[in-house]
């Protein structure tokens, strides 16, 4: 038994319940030979970056599992049928990381920018002038500080 | 022969370039993974090829690491082969 990363891409057009029901078929296929499914993410729908087989988008998959080296020829046969799988690539790697990977973690902040932390929940709304005018003093006050 | 090497010293110490260390390699280094592709464009030129270790200043072994980084991050279209 060896670990292995697997990304596959899915098909634009496809819904993402779809796509998940395809992920679960894929990962029967390893837990049914006796191998374990280490992580599980879903990217999303992402714009590639170049077109493949006329799609400018695809649901990305990716898995970290623990099989055998026939199961995952088994696996990739099947996923080379599946004619919504634009392309997989599955590679060894020695550990599992910890935590979600790093697409995962930039899906959350757009950019660069990086983290701004927690807003904390929303002040009341506002719903007439004059609790308008409350939520404007304190901010009035922090002006008069600096 | 020592002469000379004095004197290359001599005239390099002006411009006071000193060798850039290679970025994954020491502690504290980041590691190279294909699905960081914000890492790794850093690594290619704007027409998306890979530059050269000379340039980066990478380590040998880590820019063979890289080069599959990259590749693998084309494959899945994670990074473009070429932009144009």
């Amino acid at each position: 038994m060896r670990l292995y990363e697997s990304v596959f891409i899915a098909r634009q057009d496809i819904s993402s319940t779809q796509v998940e029901t395809m992920a679960d078929e894929f990962a029967g296929i390893i837990t049914e030979a006796g191998g374990k499914i280490h992580k599980r993410e879903y990217w999303r729908l992402r714009s590639l970056a170049y077109r493949i087989k006329k799609n400018r988008k695809g649901h990305y998959i990716m898995f970290n599992l623990e099989t055998d080296a026939d199961t995952l020829k088994e696996y990739e046969r099947i996923m080379g049928l599946n004619e919504d799988v634009l392309r997989f690539l599955n590679i060894r790697i020695e550990e599992v990381e910890e935590g979600p990977s790093i697409i995962m973690q930039n899906k959350g902040d757009r950019g660069e920018r990086g983290d701004r932390g927690d807003r904390g929940s929303r002040p009341p709304r506002a719903e007439s002038v004059k609790s308008e005018e409350s939520a404007d003093a304190p901010a009035e006050d922090t002006e008069t500080e600096e | 022969m020592t002469q000379l090497e004095i004197k290359r010293e001599a005239v390099r110490r002006p411009f006071g370039r000193r060798r850039k260390s290679c970025p994954f390699s020491g502690p504290n280094a980041q590691t190279i993974d294909y699905k960081d592709t914000k890492l790794l464009a850093r690594y290619t030129s704007e027409r998306g090829k890979i530059v050269p270790s000379r340039i980066s200043a990478v380590s040998a072994k880590k820019q063979r690491e890289l080069a599959v980084a990259i590749k693998r991050s084309r494959f899945l279209a994670l990074m473009p082969y070429v932009t144009s």
